[in-house]
């Protein structure tokens, strides 16, 4: 072992399907190193203190805030951000936002949308309720999460 | 959630206008490609850190920047004792006393609130200028701290700035009618000893920041901020930085939310130009949340004093007097402007004639405060509900029936108030009657008895509210008579490009107010063309030639100001196109329609050119014209017809259109532990026309989440020593998904006489959530001891302390009779 710690590590992670190997300061968050180092600036930072949710990434198909997550402990994880959502089309769940006037300033968007993937993908036809309770980690600040609430449920497979 | 429609009143053609056309903003947002501040970046540039005051109130002996400077990877400094040299003091809106005040881009001497910038860092990582600001050591000698803007006012109290010879930093005595008499001919006088509107701000959830470069070679700054008024913080910056306003180029694109809070970020702004040019390389700013919730557009702190209420016998409310105490923060950033906004609604939605306010602002050892949503309207509006309920509550008057009679009646419109203001247009005691089934009130006595027996207190109130939109910057003479600033104006341009392409520049900063949209509705309407086929700028820029001196978002005015400008400029290049059409066709200009994406004669309509065709003549195909075609291009200004007011009299109008939102609402309070929760809520909203109901939904549905977090959960709460308690999201609850309550919404719309489309501006609401929240608790807790609500802010612990004192609130009210007057 070294004397002195070291202040940076190898990380080989793999964005939206694409792999990256960089090596990076070891205290750097994985929010900054998303949209610093990878340019991949679609997931947002609203907050010091991970209240507010709208940097929501799936870090190996789980929602996490990646302002509370280091980069160095993404090594080896697949990560799927906002802009890995869409293909030649939208999702669903994004046509709903916009259908159900879920977005204003669209800042939280990303994030809203993140957490209400991962939802959607364990619980295709949540109540009312249990999205409420899935999003009660996103702050949005333009709609009052009525439309919000709405449009997941109307992404939902139940409700077409 | 459950929308009413309505049949709209209004009889305009619509095509586009009118329909809930899906958001051109939506794309890019959705997917993550949406361009904000804090992901424009540049070469070799380096993050700008603030290293911030730890003391509310300190002399500052000395800054030390050199161990900042020998972290290796750090850039440069800046210290207040460089800016002093550098600039000048920023322009003061405000008269004397407060227009003695010195504001710099940093602590110049001395730091006046916790988290106060005195100096900067910058360096090649976020992290390293973080770092690197620790490093930089500054001797502070504190001084004593005052934080209650009442104590601000007394004899002896800490003075912020000695410059200004006190805390006092705006006075002024507003009285309209005749207000002894009204009190003298009462039969009632009601007297609330005070009320207080709590401090708080919407907290948008981008932060503040900038990317500024500067060009060594022409002088000048591009600063791509997300700044939401741009033609004010031009007029700051240029005059300190000691450059033309051409020196300062600014850029937006999208915005994360602003309601106000980024209208006052010119002294960061101006930092990042100085270091910039300093340190010749671009500079980013990105502010932190810590740093947001301690230095950055506190909403205004007010309290009411000694008000009195003068009633007749039939409950019609002849007039008020108060004395108000404003709380301003540390500096006057677009302060004293709340010394006289209020008074665009200075009688509320009632039709009282006699009103006296005796107006002082005053500085404390807080956050500097500057516009939020329902900016100074909002505290005023609320102190006008709460006395009509206080009102009721304290001589038995029906609440509903109290309105009903006060309001400004319909045939009265347009209503000029006594201090001048039109009111444009509006049916205030139809919308009651509309909010009022909605929520359901013939069942309120029914349901009131099912609460109680499952052991709770439910309570109804009511929020009536304007959202006057529209500013007149004529009534900021009213606070100081040597400003020469008068009227607004909003720019639109509007050309026809080379293969057709329409194209609109805007000189506003939409934040989420879907401006691309509702300007391509209009000009689609007027074009005769597909809305897919107008192509919206987003954002504001300096280059563009789009933009005057009021450009900006704010203060509800879009519909009215910047859809006025893109109509005007709309209607221009409508009338070039037919004029080339019928150049080409050698026909009448009258002859000519534009329909379908075609310019064609209406009577043969198989004569038809393109509207590419249009394009490419004067731009690519313009040789054998006798006459030069029309370029195809329209620039035009909208200028609202205003005049400056009366400053003797304190008479004018103020603004140009009074949107209008009733609230009510239903809560069940648990009477053991003061928890409560609304359980109906209604919303109804008149903004006239309507272009898009789904995005005047939308707003109506934030500014009610906004005032329901104010109400209930969002307080900027300092101790005694200047601490501020909730400097972050984890301290500061805004709602939650969790905290909303079911919203049932409708519209009525009275178009205003008085605008180019009969829109008026919306979108702020006047915080009628914190007013029916208010009513809804005093309703509430009639049962135990009637307190009154005597605070916009109640959090459980407040309202459980009503129920335990309830002699507490009693004691802030009286009831005298005629003699006693």
């Amino acid at each position: 072992m070294s004397a002195l710690p070291s202040t940076s590590m190898f990380v080989d992670v793999r964005v939206n399907g694409e792999r990256y190997e960089r090596e990076v300061p070891a205290r750097r968050l994985l929010v900054h190193f998303l949209r610093d180092d990878l340019d991949l600036t679609g997931t947002h930072i609203g907050c010091d203190t991970g209240s507010c949710g709208a940097c929501t990434v799936h870090l190996d198909g789980v929602p996490v805030k990646s302002c509370s997550v280091l980069a160095v402990q993404a090594h080896g994880a697949s990560i799927t951000t906002v802009e890995g959502l869409a293909g030649d089309e939208q999702t669903p769940l994004q046509r709903a936002f916009s259908e159900h006037h879920a977005l204003q300033c669209g800042y939280c968007t990303p994030g809203m949308i993140m957490s209400a993937t991962a939802l959607l993908e364990q619980n295709p036809t949540p109540t009312e309720d249990e999205v409420k309770v899935a999003l009660q980690g996103n702050i949005c600040r333009c709609t009052g999460y009525w439309n919000i609430v709405e449009a997941v449920m109307a992404a939902g497979k139940g409700s077409a | 959630m459950t929308t009413v429609e309505t049949e709209g009143t209004t009889t305009l053609q619509r095509g586009f206008v009118g329909q809930n056309v899906p958001r051109k903003e939506d794309r890019r947002l959705v997917e993550g490609q949406g361009q904000f501040v804090d992901d424009v970046k540049r070469h070799g540039m380096g993050y700008l850190h603030f290293v911030r005051s730890p003391y509310p109130h300190a002399r500052i002996l000395s800054i030390d920047v050199s161990a900042a400077l020998e972290l290796p990877g750090v850039y440069g400094t800046l210290t207040g004792d460089e800016v002093a040299i550098l600039t000048d003091p920023f322009f003061q809106i405000a008269a004397e006393p407060g227009g003695s005040m010195k504001d710099y881009a940093l602590s110049v001497g001395k730091v006046r609130y916790i988290g106060e910038p005195v100096a900067a860092v910058v360096a090649e990582s976020r992290e390293l200028a973080r770092d690197a600001a620790e490093l930089v050591m500054v001797d502070y000698e504190p001084l004593d701290v005052v934080v209650d803007a009442r104590k601000s006012l007394e004899p002896g109290a800490p003075v912020l700035h000695e410059e200004c010879g006190g805390n006092i930093t705006y006075q002024g005595v507003w009285e309209w009618g005749d207000v002894d008499q009204a009190f003298a001919e009462a039969d009632h006088v009601v007297k609330i000893t005070d009320l207080h509107f709590d401090r708080f701000n919407s907290t948008p959830l981008e932060l503040d920041g900038a990317l500024v470069e500067y060009n060594r070679g022409t002088g000048q700054w591009t600063i791509t901020t997300n700044n939401q008024f741009p033609g004010f913080a031009v007029i700051m910056m240029a005059p300190a930085m000691r450059v033309g306003t051409d020196k300062l180029r600014f850029v937006t694109q999208d915005i994360g939310g602003g309601f106000g809070n980024k209208i006052t970020s010119h002294p960061q702004l101006v930092a990042c130009c100085l270091l910039a040019r300093k340190l010749n390389r671009p500079v980013q700013w990105t502010e932190w949340r810590t740093d947001f919730h301690q230095s950055m557009s506190h909403g205004n702190e007010r309290w009411f004093l000694d008000t009195e209420v003068a009633v007749r016998a039939d409950g019609t409310m002849t007039g008020f007097r108060t004395r108000v105490v404003d709380d301003a923060g540390a500096y006057l950033r677009y302060e004293p402007l709340g010394g006289v906004i209020w008074s665009q609604v200075a009688p509320g939605m009632y039709g009282w004639r006699n009103i006296r306010l005796d107006f002082t602002q005053a500085v404390t050892n807080k956050a500097p405060c500057s516009p939020n949503r329902g900016y100074s309207r909002m505290q005023h509006l609320w102190f006008t509900e709460r006395i009509v309920d206080i009102v009721a509550h304290e001589l038995g008057f029906d609440r509903v029936e109290l309105r009903r009679k006060n309001y400004v009646q319909p045939e009265q419109m347009p209503y000029e108030t006594p201090n001048g203001c039109v009111y444009d247009s509006g049916d205030y005691p139809a919308s009651l009657d509309l909010v009022l089934d909605l929520i359901g009130y013939d069942t309120i006595e029914q349901r009131r008895e099912e609460a109680a027996s499952r052991g709770k207190l439910l309570g109804f109130g009511i929020g009536s509210t304007l959202d006057s939109g529209t500013n007149n910057f004529g009534q900021s003479q009213l606070v100081n008579p040597d400003l020469q600033f008068s009227g607004n104006n909003e720019v639109a341009t509007v050309k026809l490009d080379i293969f057709g392409e329409i194209v609109v520049t805007l000189g506003t900063t939409p934040q989420g107010q879907s401006h691309e949209t509702t300007a391509a509705q209009v000009v689609a309407d007027i074009l005769g063309c597909d809305v897919d086929a107008v192509h919206v700028r987003a954002g504001h820029d300096s280059y563009w030639n789009s933009h005057a001196g009021f450009s900006g978002t704010y203060a509800s005015q879009f519909a009215v100001t910047g859809l006025g400008a893109v109509k005007g400029a709309t209607e221009m290049l409508a009338d070039q196109m037919k004029t080339l059409a019928s150049m080409v066709f050698q026909c009448p200009k009258e002859a000519i329609e534009l329909a379908d994406g075609f310019a064609r004669i209406a009577d043969n309509p198989e004569a038809a050119l393109p509207f590419m065709a249009l394009g490419a003549i004067p731009n690519a195909n313009n040789a054998g014209f006798p006459i030069d075609p029309p370029p195809m291009n329209a620039r035009f200004v909208y200028r609202p017809p205003f005049d400056v007011p009366d400053k003797e009299r304190k008479f004018g109008n103020l603004t140009l259109t009074y949107s209008m939102q009733i609230h009510a609402c239903v809560v069940e309070v648990d009477p053991e532990t003061g928890v409560y929760e609304i359980v109906d809520y209604a919303a109804v909203d008149d903004c006239g026309v309507r272009i898009n109901p789904k995005i005047v939904e939308g707003q109506v549905m934030g500014a009610t989440a906004h005032a329901i977090g104010a109400a209930m959960f969002e307080s900027f709460t300092y101790d005694d020593e200047g601490n501020l308690l909730t400097p972050n999201f984890y301290d500061y609850h805004v709602p939650h998904t969790l905290d909303m309550p079911p919203l049932t919404t409708a519209a009525i719309e009275t178009p205003s006489p008085f605008t180019p489309l009969g829109t008026k501006g919306m979108g702020e609401g006047g915080g009628g959530g914190i007013h029916c929240i208010c009513a809804a608790l005093q309703d509430a807790l009639r049962a135990t001891g009637s307190p009154i609500v005597t605070d916009s802010h109640n959090p459980y612990h407040r309202v459980f302390e009503m129920l335990r004192h309830p002699e507490h609130a009693r004691a802030k009210v009286e009831v005298t009779g005629r003699s006693a007057t």
